[in-house]
């Protein structure tokens, strides 16, 4: 891009949307129409991870089970980010229907939205909601049930198979992977399960077409993302932006003329420091996100921010598995003792060793993404750590 | 057939069937990898990932233990890469883990020693987290004492209960740094729905989980010139013992062991197998008593099929779970309390000693014995009918605390009385024993005949599936038992509480219509018992159970009514199966306990 704004788009939050339509005329196409329009959108998840949304419908759809299940994802604990709440808040019908078109190419007969304990308050709306939905849907020929399932409140029940243990009743503790939730999800059968912003571009690539989001953003990076913006910024908020911008073109925009540091991605994202701001790309050939965008400026103390997410994930931690359990715990007591004197300023190096050990050895994303913030924190601000 | 998966592990290739995980497929190839959180008898959970390997192509080290093979796969066992990984992993356990390991009970017997002796952790990595917890020892229960401290949280002891046992008195509670492995609403291990069969001890790698051991009390009274210290041995003990004091699993080691128990100062080394024949004689006349009331009186309020009651591990788990089959039961106390109240009864005034002054030792393959002991419906002789109960473990460290070279020991025979043994009581210590040994007399009190098994083998009770149906058809009776003409007996065996549930929800739901069930707490029955020598494995309780079929078949005398002990118990003391007598003293009744 070149110039230096940054591109605001407006394509899911519009209220002018015919539901109905839209689901009839996807309807009418077959499944393998559908899933190639998903493809050549180029969509990929937009919880974090980015796994290619056409690809997980495709890989379910092709399972010989009976039974399969669509499940969205609504348990957004990642800290700093409260999009999902503004678009289940504002754009449910949206969420639902990608839902629904997701149904139809898998050939699964119920879905369940997993809410997250602290949106509670949104339940009796959607609730509503969900009962003109089912009607819409009846009215298109098509008897596919949601049924909203309420979280309790642990981060980590976001992590898909942990989130499939929560729903069956089970502690939230992710399970062994393969098999992956489009072999072996809910109740052991194939699941497709999408953040709420995926399914609502899902829904959205079918109203306007592959082609319009993906004139969108960067090759590798396609359409258009909802951000959560917060910290020392003027201008707090939710914002739907193109993707491909620099995290300086960001912090043109949004910081508040001192801005230090952008945390991108959260607790379990990267840490860019002022002297990166200009090279580092928001997106998956740079720092990827789900939404969270954490503006700092020089009155943050960057080990104060590394130890209260440090402190974030030896809490969330789900305790199963030694490097996430105990790894968050010695991370968390060693910067501390590096900043008291107790242990030598050399013991950071062996904390960034360990730091990469979870990075590879723990069981799921959680324990895998604490070194994120870690690596990018103590490598930019290793001074504000010692003195 | 399963199809065939080619892979490649550490440069040699291997073909392997679909399914099998890295570490299956590295064990092929005689390739070792280190676990902790694995064992051959649960599920995988891929926690603790100290078995990580590197996987050409993948970004993570996976769990080997949980990780499939696949077609091409190229697997690296011992890379730089590993290696740190392994360190760090084994570090962070030893962090969390209170390893004052020179006075831990399971010093010498710990996976984690082993580990960080094999990774030769000399300087603690990282900072100590014990002190940061507030950790305090559940040591209520009076057999098992559990330390959080030492707990790793590999969850073998979780699963372990609910897999195997179905109890899931332990379970997982908070997260993050609070994660621990507790009970219902953190109550003491006494209080709660926990057997005590010591499943979990079994297999907890550490230190977390130990058998509550009574070493210095039998010490002292071994050393008390005023006591006379008896001591009975249970069949499972002598075909296990020799693990712990380096024999291979499956030896037999009877007689080394009475031996031994001599040196070691008992005053009187006894064998709880007469009190095994005795339980037989009791409860297969109490199961023909039934079945006559059932048949021939047609007496409703009879109760059918009867429970063995040996196992109190099984004891507790129907007290809680099946409450209102607590009829089913057979009246009998179990082998130990039988003896236990014989001993200050029938033996003292035999041996004209002052039942005061006798302390009476267990050693038994079981942690749940420990509280049996300590019920208050054990102390019909006037006295705690059993002081003391010891595992095999305890008795394998009092061996060789007492410097005794055990495998130099000549053999020797058990005191008498109460030392007399027959092939049928020693086959209690195998899942299916009491059912066969019952079924040995019973037969042959119905009928005059021995049971038409070859060699009285009674092979369809016998082996390691977890519920086993036999039935035996009773013809040609002797005249007084002349109702049961016809009559096919049908049995059911079943070990592991797991097995036991499926056999107490058939009963229930009416589709099991046996007449005799036999239940033992643990796999395999005794000889797989919680306080067997560690590690066990299904291969492990299978030579403990060929050990104890070669025990029965290599004894003169193999039908328990043929003991000639319990023969002259009859005559002199008890006088007729379950009469007066026997109803004091080796008889009981348990009461519902609440599940929570």
């Amino acid at each position: 891009m070149s110039n230096n704004f940054l591109r605001r788009v407006d394509l899911i939050f519009d209220q002018d949307c015919n539901l109905k339509d839209i689901l009839k005329s996807t309807y009418q196409r077959n499944n393998d129409e559908i899933i190639n329009e998903l493809l050549e959108s180029g969509l990929k998840g937009r919880g974090g991870a980015g796994f290619p949304t056409a690809l997980k419908w495709k890989f379910t759809s092709e399972q010989p089970e009976p039974d399969k299940y669509v499940v969205c994802n609504a348990d957004e604990g990642e800290p700093g980010t409260f999009k999902d709440r503004e678009i289940l808040f504002k754009v449910p019908l949206k969420v639902f229907g990608g839902m629904a078109i997701c149904a139809k190419v898998i050939n699964a007969k119920e879905g369940f939205l997993y809410l997250r304990g602290e949106y509670r308050f949104l339940l009796p709306e959607l609730e509503k909601q969900l009962d003109s939905f089912h009607a819409t849907l009846k009215e298109v020929g098509s008897d596919f049930k949601i049924r909203i399932i309420m979280g309790s409140g642990a981060y980590i029940c976001g992590e898909e198979s942990a989130l499939f243990e929560s729903m069956e009743g089970d502690r939230g503790e992710p399970r062994n992977k393969p098999p992956y939730p489009t072999v072996s999800g809910f109740r052991k059968k194939p699941t497709v399960i999408n953040n709420v912003e995926t399914l609502v571009y899902s829904f959205m690539i079918f109203r306007y077409g592959a082609r319009k989001f993906k004139e969108l953003g960067t090759a590798d990076s396609r359409g258009s993302k909802v951000f959560s913006i917060s910290g020392d910024t003027p201008k707090p908020g939710i914002y739907e932006l193109e993707l491909g911008m620099t995290v300086e073109q960001f912090v043109d925009e949004l910081g508040d003329g001192d801005t230090k540091a952008v945390q991108v991605g959260g607790a379990s994202g990267f840490c860019v420091p002022r002297k990166k701001f200009k090279d580092t790309i928001i997106g998956f050939e740079g720092v990827p996100t789900g939404g969270s965008m954490m503006l700092f400026n020089s009155s943050r103390s960057m080990y104060n921010v590394l130890k209260n997410y440090l402190e974030f994930f030896e809490e969330e931690s789900c305790g199963q598995c030694t490097p996430c359990r105990v790894g968050c715990q010695q991370l968390k007591l060693g910067i501390e003792a590096v900043k008291k004197g107790e242990r030598h300023t050399a013991y950071l190096e062996q904390l960034q060793k360990l730091a990469q050990t979870m990075k590879i050895t723990a069981k799921c994303g959680l324990g895998q993404s604490v070194a994120n913030s870690f690596f990018s924190i103590v490598e930019n601000f290793k001074e504000e750590m010692i003195y | 057939m399963a199809k065939k998966i080619n892979l490649i592990i550490d440069g040699i290739p291997v073909t392997v069937d679909e399914g099998t995980t890295i570490l299956q497929a590295a064990k092929q190839l005689n390739i070792h990898i280190p676990t902790l959180c694995y064992h051959d008898d649960l599920c995988i959970a891929g926690n603790c990932r100290v078995c990580v390997v590197e996987m050409k192509g993948a970004r993570t080290l996976p769990a080997s233990c949980a990780m499939p093979v696949a077609e091409g796969m190229e697997v690296m066992t011992n890379t730089i890469k590993v290696r740190t990984a392994r360190k760090h992993i084994i570090d962070l356990l030893l962090s969390e883990h209170n390893a004052k390991c020179t006075t831990c009970y399971k010093n010498g017997n710990c996976e984690l020693q082993n580990l960080a002796s094999e990774y030769k952790i000399s300087e603690p990595m990282f900072i100590d987290l014990v002190p940061h917890k507030n950790y305090q020892m559940d040591a209520y229960s009076p057999s098992i004492i559990k330390d959080d401290s030492k707990c790793i949280r590999c969850q073998r002891c979780v699963r372990t209960c609910e897999e195997l046992q179905h109890v899931s008195a332990l379970g997982v509670a908070y997260k993050g740094e609070k994660m621990k492995i507790s009970t219902f609403f953190e109550n003491p291990m006494f209080e709660v729905v926990c057997t005590n069969c010591g499943q979990c001890v079994n297999r907890c790698p550490t230190g977390a989980l130990i058998e509550r051991n009574y070493l210095d009390e039998v010490w002292d009274a071994i050393y008390n010139p005023d006591k006379h210290v008896v001591v009975q041995t249970a069949p499972a003990v002598r075909v296990a013992l020799g693990e712990d004091l380096g024999l291979a699993p499956g030896e037999i080691v009877t007689g080394k062991m009475v031996s031994a128990l001599r040196r070691l100062g008992f005053d009187s080394v006894l064998d709880t197998d007469f009190t095994a024949d005795l339980t037989i004689m009791e409860e297969g006349f109490e199961l023909l008593g039934r079945l006559k009331k059932a048949l021939v009186d047609k007496d409703t309020s009879v109760k059918l099929p009867m429970a063995t009651s040996c196992s109190p591990g099984w004891i507790k788990f129907i007290e809680h779970t099946y409450p209102e089959y607590l009829d089913n039961l057979s009246t009998c106390k179990s082998p130990q309390q039988m003896f236990g109240a014989l001993v200050k009864t029938y033996y003292a005034k035999k041996r004209n000693i002052d039942p005061a002054k006798i302390v009476s030792v267990s050693i038994m393959p079981c942690t749940a014995k420990k509280f049996e002991a300590d019920r208050p419906e054990m102390r019909s002789s006037g006295y705690k009918d059993v002081d003391y109960v010891l595992t095999t473990r305890e008795l394998a460290i009092m061996i060789k605390q007492a410097g005794i070279e055990f495998n130099a020991l000549s053999e020797s025979h058990c005191d008498s009385i109460m030392g007399d043994s027959t092939g049928a009581a020693v086959i209690f210590g195998a899942t299916g024993g009491v059912m066969e040994a019952a079924l040995r007399t019973a037969y042959e009190v119905v009928t005059g005949r021995e049971v038409p098994f070859d060699g009285l083998n009674i092979t369809p009770v016998r082996g390691m599936d977890g519920v086993r149906e036999a039935s035996v058809k009773i013809e040609n009776t002797v005249p007084e038992w002349k109702f049961l003409e016809g009559a096919v007996l049908k049995t059911v065996v079943a070990h592991g509480l797991t097995n036991a549930k499926k056999v107490m929800d058939a009963v229930k739901s009416g589709k099991g219509d046996w007449h005799f069930i036999e239940i033992m707490a643990c796999p395999g029955g005794c000889i797989g018992g919680g306080g067997q020598p560690i590690p066990t494995n299904a291969e492990i309780r299978q030579k403990r159970a060929e050990a104890i079929y070669r025990e029965d078949a290599g004894m003169k005398i193999r039908k328990s009514h043929e003991n000639p002990e319990v023969v002259a118990i009859y005559k002199e003391f008890l006088h007729e199966p379950n009469g007066h007598k026997s109803h004091e003293l080796l008889h009981t009744h348990y009461k519902e306990r609440q599940r929570y």
